[in-house]
């Protein structure tokens, strides 16, 4: 038994006894378990993305990136230009992405170069770097000049919604891609293959000659400068690959949601996707694409099957409440282990 | 001291543009130093001895609350109701402060960040603790407290009982002569104890236990080898910021006369180390001047920039966003520049050899 808990790692082992217990619950309770299981893989698709954006930051070794905020800002702002422009569907998707990705990268590339000079710093700057983003946003959003009826309040008030509706846009164009049920499960097969499709990017990329340098880069720094690959680029790669998978992945994110959520709503962002990474089994120096599906997986499950169990048990929002604990537990868990250790 | 000075100037600009009164600003000003000055002390051990900015502060306010709660479960108001939440805070600060001291133990070099994430973490326990606990497995006698189901503590709690209990401590208004009609206007019993508390740091730094921060601070080896208990020193620092917290949480509570349950605590760190840091303290380096600086700059800018906000731009919200940017960059600044500083330090050693 202590063999097995350690070889699946302690956190993985008690998220997962956890999960079985809400499981065991629900189906005490009489909650349907296909609407559950068909929550489960949107969840999963909508979160994915954004989790798989750590990946970069930590190969390159600017640890957990908590400026996910930064990438997330400048995707909403390819989401609302393409809204301006009342593109919709698969168009107003990729014109969106297509906004996105440029802006995030130059941004990216910026703050990577910053990071270069707090080498150490970079996860406490980051997660305030990000804050400061999202409150210079939020000016940004009052004072944008969007004209879409979508986009600004009906009546009175300045600047934009605090959440826009997608309905008449791209709303669920990749969950309803190919979508089928098997019974009474949905499997949103765009969204699984998006997801797919990126995730093969990034694992083919850490294979590549370049990703491979960028992995040496952030493992083991000295070594990788001893070699002749440039550390600080290698970083700043991270840092941009990062960023504009976070600007993806809140694009991916909000078509799924249905919404974009606009002024504070991205400021604690970066915190679940942490924690996603590192319930799969990552650590603040190591990553894979088996750390984002088994963490997304895990988490989002715990997430979705605790909602209306712990609804029936208690009323209020027990389920943030478990959220909060979860999420920031396992990150403290992560920092106070010794350099290497597993999570 | 670039810092403060900008400021400095930030406020005398955005004092034009309110067009708010000389006298109502300052009035302003002396109740919220008063309010807020002990928390900001709070936070000048953990620098000192090395572990940056302690975000954890948000813990000794929760052990505030938490003794807030019990007086109003037991209906005890007054001044001795006051005295007696100050009692039962400390030692639940002591026991978490030692928890975070622990921790932080365990997680050298990455203090600050782990400081900020036990923060998160000891909020979503004192939610679950309080919605899901209180009148299940915690009895509540007071109805007033809980939530309409009978579980969980109301989202407000009225502290009518004990406001102004410390404020309002020595009773100038009954002198009637207008020198003390006028004090009996300002929380001066507020002020003694923050001064007492001053002084008492400023006493505490001078003897051996000072010392000892101070030597952990500057280079825990050499502390090391010189026969200093580092861990041990660092728990004690963060024990001391926490309860000093706890209690300023209390004080500042006093003052408000109602507690938001769950958000009262929730910014403590955030606007306590804002404060400090734009009073020119960096990450290794704080003491008094820039706690009373810092505190007097940025809730000046606290209370301007909404109206300065609705007179330049036409905009209140304008305003409400720029003072949390404030809070933000000014911290996110002051992490990049030390960092930074930091960096050409290593940089400069590793030129020599």
């Amino acid at each position: 038994m202590k063999e097995f808990i350690k070889k699946v790692g302690f956190p993985r082992f008690i998220i997962t006894v956890f999960l079985i217990a809400l499981i065991i619950l629900a189906v005490y309770l009489d909650i349907p378990l296909s609407g559950l299981l068909s929550d489960i893989l949107v969840r999963f698709g909508m979160n994915a993305i954004l989790v798989l954006a750590m990946i970069p930051g930590i190969q390159s070794g600017i640890g957990l990136n908590f400026n996910l905020p930064l990438g997330i800002i400048f995707g909403l702002i390819g989401a609302l230009i393409s809204i301006e422009f009342q593109l919709s569907g698969f168009l107003g998707l990729f014109v969106s992405i297509l906004i996105a990705v440029p802006l995030a990268a130059i941004a990216g590339y910026f703050y990577g170069k910053m990071l270069n000079r707090i080498k150490g710093e970079e996860m406490t700057v980051g997660n305030y770097i990000g804050y400061s983003v999202v409150s210079v946003m939020c000016i940004f959003w009052l004072v944008a000049p969007f004209s879409s009826p979508e986009l600004i309040w009906a009546y009175g008030g300045n600047g934009l919604r605090v959440t826009v509706s997608l309905e008449s846009s791209m709303a669920h164009v990749l969950n309803d891609f190919l979508a089928f049920n098997i019974g009474n499960i949905t499997i949103p097969t765009g969204l699984l293959l998006c997801f797919a499709l990126f995730a093969f990017i990034v694992w083919i990329y850490g294979r590549s000659n370049k990703g491979l340098s960028m992995i040496v880069a952030g493992s083991n720094p000295n070594f990788a400068m001893s070699n002749g690959i440039d550390v600080d680029k290698q970083r700043i790669k991270g840092t941009v690959i990062s960023t504009v998978l976070a600007a993806i992945g809140i694009i991916i994110y909000s078509q799924a949601f249905g919404f974009l959520q606009l002024y504070n709503a991205p400021l604690y962002s970066a915190m679940p996707a942490a924690a996603a990474i590192l319930i799969g089994g990552a650590t603040l120096k190591k990553a894979n694409i088996v750390h984002v599906v088994v963490g997304t997986l895990l988490f989002q499950s715990l997430l979705v099957v605790a909602l209306p169990v712990v609804n029936v048990i208690a009323e209020g929002s027990m389920s943030e409440v478990i959220r909060t604990i979860v999420s920031n537990g396992i990150i403290l868990y992560a920092l106070t282990r010794k350099e290497g250790e597993t999570a | 001291m670039i810092v403060p000075i900008i400021f400095l100037v930030l406020c005398i600009v955005g004092s034009f543009f309110t067009g708010l009164p000389a006298s109502f600003l300052v009035n302003e000003m002396i109740i919220r130093l008063a309010r807020n000055l002990i928390l900001v002390l709070s936070l000048i051990l953990p620098i000192i001895t090395g572990l940056g900015l302690n975000f954890a502060i948000t813990l000794g306010a929760m052990a505030g609350q938490i003794a807030l709660i019990i007086i109003t479960n037991f209906s005890i108001g007054g001044s001795g109701g006051f005295f007696l939440s100050i009692l039962i805070s400390t030692p639940f600060a002591i026991l978490f402060g030692f928890l975070v001291g622990k921790i932080l133990n365990k997680a050298v070099g990455k203090e600050m960040i782990t400081s900020m994430v036990l923060g998160f973490f000891a909020n979503g326990i004192y939610q679950l603790v309080f919605l899901l606990f209180a009148g299940t497995i915690f009895p509540i006698r007071n109805d007033t407290l809980l939530l309409p189901s009978g579980v969980g503590i109301k989202n407000t709690v009225d502290l009518a009982n004990i406001k102004y209990s410390l404020d309002h401590l020595i009773p100038f208004n009954k002198i009637k002569l207008p020198l003390f009609q006028k004090l009996a206007e300002y929380p001066i019993p507020t002020f003694l104890l923050t001064l007492l508390l001053f002084l008492l740091m400023g006493y505490l730094l001078k003897t051996k236990l000072g010392q000892d921060m101070r030597a952990v601070g500057q280079d825990p080896e050499v502390a090391r080898i010189s026969g200093i208990n580092v861990e041990k020193t660092k728990i004690i620092s963060v024990i001391i910021s926490t309860v000093l917290a706890a209690w300023g949480q209390i004080i500042f509570l006093q003052n408000i006369g109602t507690m938001q349950t769950y958000g009262s605590h929730s910014q403590v760190g955030l606007f306590a180390v804002a404060s400090l840091l734009v009073g020119g303290a960096t990450v290794d380096k704080a003491s008094w001047k820039e706690a009373l600086i810092g505190t007097f700059l940025f809730h000046f800018l606290f209370v301007i920039s909404p109206l300065a906000g609705q007179n330049l731009f036409g905009n209140a919200q304008i305003g409400e966003y720029f003072r949390v940017f404030v809070a933000y960059g000014v911290i996110g600044l002051a992490l990049v520049l030390h960092a930074w500083e930091k960096d050409k330090a290593k940089i400069t050693l590793s030129d020599i050899d």
